[in-house]
C-alpha cells in the first residue's frame, strides 16, 4: 500500500484529500504544518507528500528546503497543492524541487492524474 | 414554409425524444449512443435548451423532427458527442508514436512527414504529440513534421486553435514542467504558446461524410473516436483512412480499438506493437 503525508493547515482540505486518497487505496497521514510534516518525513518518510503553500509555523517552500536538508534517506516525491496558481509560484516551487504541482480548487481527476505524473498512483 | 419540411414525419413521432436525439447523432456522425451514455444525454443538452428556452427533451426533439432550425441541430449533435480527451493521454503510448516517427523521419531523409489526428476533439491529442516531438526533435535538423488535426465538431476545433484551457483541463495529464514551458496563463486560463500552436493546422473534417484532408500520411492517429461506430462505418472509414496512408505509414488507435475483423485493409504492424500498417498487395 502507498503511503501519502497530506500537509494543510486546512483540516477541510485534508479531509478531502485523505477522502479522495483512500479510495484510491493510499494509506494517509497528515499534518497541520511544515514542522509537523518534517517530524513525520523523518520518522518515517512517506511515498509522497502532497504540499500546501501557505502554512502557520513552517510554510510548504521552507518545509521542501528542510526536507533537502535533512538527509532523509528516502526522498518522498513532494506535490505541492495550492492556490497560489501565479507562473512565478510554479517555476519557483519547482526550482525549490517539487516534483509535480496541482492547483487548487483540485478534483479527484486532476490528483489521480500528478499522482500517475510522480509514479505512484 | 415547406409543408413538407415542418409536417413531423410520423415514424419518428412514434419514437420516444431519446431516440430521436441519437438518431440525429447517429445520422450526422455516424456515432451511436451506448446504453451506458443516454442518462448523460439530457445533461449534456441541458445548457443548449436553457439556452433556447426549450423546456423539455420532447420539445427539442420536436423542432429537430420538423427539421426547421438547422443551426439547433447542429448544436445539439456538438453536445451530444462524446468529447472526453486529455493530454498524453496513454503516455506510454504516445511516447511509442514518437518512436514511430523518428524511425520514419530516419527512413524519410529530406522529406517531411505527415501526421494526421483525426477526432482530435479540444486539441490535446496534437498539442501533446507536438510538445513530444518539439522535445525530441530540439537539437536536430530535420524538417518538422506537419500535424493535421480534424474533428467533425466546430466547436472543439474552435477551442483547439485557441489552445486555452482552464486549469483542470491543463492539469489532467500535463506534467507541471511542460506545462510551464508550453503554455502561458491569462487570468484563469492556460494557453498555448504561438510557437506550440503553429505546429498544428485544424480542419473540419466528418469521417463518415466528407473527404478526409489531403495526404498521404505518415502517421495517423484516430484514437477512441470509432468506438461507436456501427461496423459498417467504422469498416469504411478504415477503407479511408488506409487509402491515406503512405505505404509505410503507421496507424494507432485508442486502447482497446482493433482493426481486427472489421478491414482487409490493415494488419498488426509486423515491425511497431500496438500500431497498424497496411495488408501487403491488398
Ligand atoms: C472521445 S474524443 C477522443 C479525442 C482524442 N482522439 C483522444 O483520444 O483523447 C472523440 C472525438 O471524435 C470526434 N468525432 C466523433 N464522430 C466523428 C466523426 N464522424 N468525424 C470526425 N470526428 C468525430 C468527436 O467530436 C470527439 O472530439
Ligand atoms: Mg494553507
Amino acid at each position: 500500500m502507498k503511503s501519502c503525508l497530506v500537509v494543510d493547515d486546512s483540516k477541510v482540505i485534508r479531509k478531502v484529500a485523505r477522502h479522495i486518497l483512500e479510495t484510491m487505496n493510499f494509506e494517509v497521514r497528515e499534518a497541520g504544518d511544515g514542522r509537523e510534516a518534517l517530524d513525520s518525513c523523518l520518522a518515517s518518510p512517506p511515498d509522497v507528500v502532497l504540499l500546501d503553500w501557505n502554512m502557520p509555523v513552517m510554510s510548504g517552500m521552507d518545509f521542501l528546503r528542510a526536507l533537502g536538508d535533512s538527509g532523509v534517506t528516502q526522498r518522498p516525491k513532494v506535490v505541492f497543492c495550492t492556490t497560489e496558481n501565479g507562473m512565478a509560484h510554479i517555476r519557483a516551487a519547482i526550482e525549490a524541487g517539487a516534483d509535480e504541482y496541482v492547483m487548487k480548487p483540485f478534483d479527484r481527476e486532476t490528483l489521480e492524474s500528478k499522482l500517475q505524473i510522480v509514479g505512484i498512483a | 414554409m415547406n409543408m413538407e419540411n415542418i409536417t413531423p414525419d410520423p415514424s419518428m413521432q412514434v419514437m420516444g425524444a431519446l431516440s430521436v436525439l441519437s438518431a440525429l447523432l447517429e445520422q450526422e456522425t455516424g456515432q451511436q449512443i451506448s446504453p451506458m451514455r443516454t442518462g448523460r444525454i439530457e445533461a449534456a443538452l441541458k445548457p443548449l435548451m436553457r439556452d433556447r428556452r426549450i423546456a423539455s427533451l420532447d420539445d427539442l426533439a420536436t423542432v429537430i423532427v420538423t427539421g426547421a432550425d438547422r443551426e439547433l441541430e447542429t448544436l445539439a449533435v456538438e453536445a451530444m458527442l462524446n468529447q472526453e480527451t486529455s493530454f498524453f493521454r496513454d503516455a506510454a503510448v504516445m511516447d511509442q508514436a514518437i518512436d514511430v516517427l523518428l524511425t520514419l523521419m530516419a527512413d524519410a531523409g529530406e522529406r517531411r512527414l505527415r501526421v494526421w489526428c483525426a477526432g482530435c476533439s479540444t486539441g490535446q491529442e496534437p498539442y501533446s504529440l507536438a510538445i513530444l516531438l518539439s522535445e525530441r526533435l530540439a537539437n536536430s535538423d530535420k524538417p518538422f513534421p506537419d500535424i493535421i488535426a480534424t474533428d467533425v465538431s466546430a466547436c472543439a476545433l474552435n477551442r483547439a486553435r485557441q489552445g486555452r484551457y482552464s486549469s483542470f483541463e491543463i492539469q489532467r495529464g500535463m506534467p507541471v514542467r511542460r506545462m510551464v514551458s508550453w503554455f502561458d496563463t491569462e487570468g484563469e486560463s492556460w494557453v498555448a504558446r504561438p510557437e506550440l500552436r503553429k505546429r498544428i493546422r485544424y480542419l473540419h473534417c466528418n469521417l463518415v461524410a466528407d473527404m478526409p484532408p489531403a495526404g498521404p500520411f505518415d502517421l495517423i492517429l484516430c484514437r477512441n473516436v470509432l468506438f461507436y461506430f456501427a461496423l459498417p462505418i467504422r469498416r469504411r472509414i478504415f477503407e479511408m483512412i488506409a487509402g491515406n496512408m503512405r505505404p509505410e505509414a503507421l496507424l494507432l488507435l485508442g486502447a482497446g480499438e482493433t482493426v481486427i475483423g472489421q478491414t482487409q485493409r490493415l494488419q498488426p504492424s509486423p515491425r511497431f506493437r500496438g500500431f497498424y500498417s497496411l495488408m501487403a498487395n491488398a
